[in-house]
């Protein structure tokens, strides 16, 4: 099981990245108590039978990882919201793109710490097979912020260097930081 | 601390870039290799990249290569990661903690000497060849 809610965001985003998708988004919606998350991609999706099996700990998608039938992802995530009375929904299809949408109650005891987001979303944006990636951060009746991957890219030429990372980490970091100021 | 506009960190990239381009590329090819599949992330791979990344600007090492890949297969010693240097063997650094993070980047990368400890893969193989396994 991932320690913070950012971990759980980061593990599912990846897949998407992963599923050969060119365009991902991620919504981030904090409300009392519900903090709602979506990643909708345009990756290779899933028929009904490995979208099922996808959230079985012990089936992995074929090549992925070689000799091994682990994929821990999604039943982490599963078992996760499960245990906080947040909701998991899951859709996807073959050749048109998957929506993961989950809730987690950040009021009930057994919910995971939101954790350092503005780096978990730092470690996507420079995530090797990102493409198109925007991610929208809201919190209910506040403020929002919106990063889109393009633009900073054109920013910062790449998101390689160590340079580069720490000054997208700080921007990101104030955007966030900013959320909770106004 | 306000909101940064796109602006303001187009010009900070520029006065970086114009420090970098002042010094003699330093660790130029150096690139550190994240582990941030499920088992690195819930081994608390992000603090690791995170500590990482605050080691480095620490020393002003701005063009250090960091970058993500999935799991390496050493899913016991989570957070892996492999460091390459030109001149010394490629290494795959386990149990990488925020500590060992900062210790690698002044160790490894700066003074040019393993972090011993914590090496669980590679290294033999490319050290008994002569030739650094190049």
């Amino acid at each position: 099981m991932h320690i913070s809610l950012s971990d759980y965001l980061m593990d599912i985003v990846q897949n998407s990245f992963e599923a050969g998708a060119s365009h991902v988004a991620l919504t981030i919606e904090e409300g009392e108590p519900m903090m709602v998350c979506t990643v909708t991609d345009d990756g290779k999706g899933m028929d009904d039978d490995t979208m099922k099996r996808a959230l079985d700990p012990f089936y992995s998608e074929e090549g992925k990882h070689r000799g091994r039938r682990f994929g821990l992802g999604l039943p982490f995530l599963h078992q996760a919201v499960d245990a906080c009375n947040g909701e998991f929904s899951l859709r996807s299809q073959v050749g048109e793109g998957t929506t993961v949408r989950f809730s987690f109650d950040m009021e009930n005891i057994d919910s995971p710490p939101i954790g350092d987001l503005a780096f978990a979303l730092c470690t996507l944006l420079a995530h090797p097979k990102a493409e198109e990636f925007v991610v929208t951060r809201s919190i209910e009746g506040g403020s929002s912020y919106t990063l889109d991957r393009k633009e900073l890219l054109d920013v910062l030429g790449e998101f390689e260097s160590s340079g580069s990372l720490s000054l997208l980490r700080q921007y990101v970091t104030s955007q966030e930081a900013g959320l909770h100021a106004e | 601390m306000a909101k940064m506009t796109l602006e303001e960190l187009r010009s900070l990239r520029e006065r970086v870039q114009g420090d970098i381009q002042k010094r003699d590329i330093e660790g130029k090819d150096s690139r550190i290799i994240i582990g941030m599949g499920t088992c690195g992330i819930a081994a608390g791979a992000k603090d690791t990249l995170d500590a990482f990344l605050a080691a480095l600007d620490e020393h002003k090492l701005t063009n250090i290569s960091v970058t993500q890949t999935g799991c390496m297969g050493l899913c016991y010693v989570e957070p892996t990661i492999e460091v390459i240097v030109p001149g010394m063997p490629n290494v795959i650094y386990g149990k990488v903690d925020k500590k060992t993070a900062k210790k690698i980047v002044e160790e490894h990368l700066m003074a040019g000497r393993l972090v011993t400890d914590h090496i669980f893969d590679r290294p033999a193989a490319d050290i008994i060849k002569k030739d650094g396994g190049k």
